[in-house]
């Protein structure tokens, strides 16, 4: 098992690794939201209330959950790579905001279609949790912004990650502050004490989503980290080697 | 061997040796410390100007006002917290020094507190007065600032940490600062418009004086690694 973990850390075994593995991320993904998507569009019941309506959390939920598990995986991959210097941490972290940030954006998009027809406003300040998505996206723009403005790449790793960490003890405090507000988001239908209090023909396209989309977003993470991995070996010989062979050099 | 019987300075002496030093730098440089703070009024004073509130809605917004200000007047004065250390060197002997980088880094944040945080926590119920606030609010208002502009400058500590040294700090810093700072800003002003319309607003005191502790506790730490990174 570490002898696994050790060589997966190595670039070249990681770029290898990563080539296979990403296509049946895409596949596994793609046959899971067609499935959430044919099955929550046109097969799960109407909502009572909400009518048609409420299909939108078969794209909002998934975007949600991954937008926060997103920056568990930068905070992770930024803590490991400040505390083992594990560079191959550092690019997974680096990776994961630019998808991350897109997702809470896809997130805020959805959830401001929703609540225009059941709240009858785009945007709520009084809602907690589209508040506190609003702020994630902030912090994402930030990690993203002190990264950028650093040249060197080993400083801006350890840099960005004290950031990510940071915010990683703040992001609890933040969702529980903005939530002191009174709520106007219907409490969680998934997480609750007794099992999800949904149908189950709404309820399985929705989980189907959830692991889709997650599926996903680690192949395009695993992209992701290719291309950094690439460019960070750029003088290396083993990238040499990948993009001219032995015989076509000289 | 001298050098092992040579007494080293104790933990408290290079604390207060660093936030001496930064108090009277300031000293030197008075407009440091001034402008921030005429900031913090300019700003205040513009909301009444531009939005010509009634009496009523300016009593409403009032605490949210202020609190931006603070925030604002805040994050100006941070940028330059390590700016003229790095630049002459002095940073470098900060580092170096034999006293644990943490505590130093405490201390600089203290210096910076006394020399943002506090003045703006005095001069605040001259703002509170333009915009009515009933005297008994006015305490509730200062409390909430004290302790929101000492978790301020500890957070704050971190950012400019980590952009000391970049040409593109200024902007950079209030980026990275804000999101972060939201549960400050919310609770503080919040406890005041509380206790504005007479509801109970000790929770939010109490929850103020947390995250003060919890930043008291944890910032020094991510402060120093953050200089050691930015300084290598």
């Amino acid at each position: 098992m570490w002898s696994f973990l050790h060589k997966l850390a190595s670039p070249p075994h990681f770029y290898g690794i990563s080539a296979r593995m990403i296509p049946w991320f895409y596949a596994a993904g793609l046959l899971a939201v067609a499935y959430g998507s044919v099955a929550g569009l046109f097969y799960a019941p109407a909502d009572e209330e909400m009518n048609d309506g409420f299909r939108i959390i078969y794209v909002h939920v998934p975007a949600a959950f991954i937008s926060m598990s997103a920056y568990m995986v930068m905070a992770i991959g930024a803590g490991i790579g400040l505390i083992w210097r594990m560079k191959l941490a550092h690019a997974v972290a680096a990776g994961a905001a630019p998808l991350g940030a897109w997702f809470t954006f896809l997130a805020l998009i959805t959830g401001s279609i929703w609540g225009r027809p059941m709240w009858g406003t785009w945007w709520e300040w009084g809602d907690p949790r589209l508040t506190s998505e609003l702020l994630l996206l902030f912090l994402y723009f930030g990690y993203m912004a002190l990264r950028a403005a650093i040249d060197d790449t080993a400083k801006a790793d350890k840099a960005s990650a004290v950031l990510a960490l940071v915010g990683a003890v703040n992001i609890p405090i933040i969702h529980f502050s903005v939530e002191w507000w009174t709520s106007l988001h219907q409490g969680s239908t998934l997480l609750k004490s007794g099992g999800p209090a949904m149908h189950p023909d709404m309820l399985y396209p929705l989980l189907a989503m959830i692991l889709g989309f997650a599926l996903l977003f680690a192949a395009l993470l695993l992209a992701r980290v290719r291309t950094e991995v690439l460019h960070r070996e750029r003088r290396t010989r083993w990238v040499r080697d990948l993009i001219m062979p032995a015989g076509e050099a000289a | 061997m001298s050098g092992q019987d040579r007494q080293l300075p104790g933990l408290m002496e290079g604390f207060i040796a660093i936030v001496r030093r930064d108090l009277l730098l300031a000293w030197k440089r008075p407009g440091d410390v001034l402008n921030p703070l005429f900031f913090f009024a300019m700003v205040a004073s513009l909301f009444p100007l531009a939005a010509a509130p009634s009496p009523e809605q300016l009593m409403l917004n009032g605490p949210g006002v202020v609190w931006v200000a603070a925030l604002l007047a805040t994050l100006l004065s941070l940028n330059s917290l390590f700016l003229s250390d790095f630049e002459d060197g002095s940073l470098d002997q900060i580092i170096l020094s034999p006293q644990p980088l943490p505590l130093l880094g405490l201390g600089k944040a203290a210096a910076h507190w006394l020399l943002s945080g506090l003045p703006l926590v005095l001069v605040s119920p001259l703002i509170a007065v333009s915009y009515r606030m009933p005297a008994d609010i006015v305490g509730v208002m200062m409390l909430t600032l004290a302790l929101g502009t000492v978790s301020l400058s500890l957070l704050g500590a971190i950012g400019a940490a980590l952009t000391v040294g970049l040409n593109r700090g200024n902007a950079l810093l209030s980026l990275l600062i804000m999101p972060l700072a939201m549960p400050v800003l919310i609770f503080g002003a919040r406890t005041v418009s509380l206790a504005a319309t007479g509801d109970p607003y000790a929770a939010g005191i109490y929850f103020l004086a947390a995250y003060c502790m919890l930043a008291l506790t944890l910032a020094p730490f991510a402060t120093a690694a953050a200089l050691k990174i930015s300084n290598e």
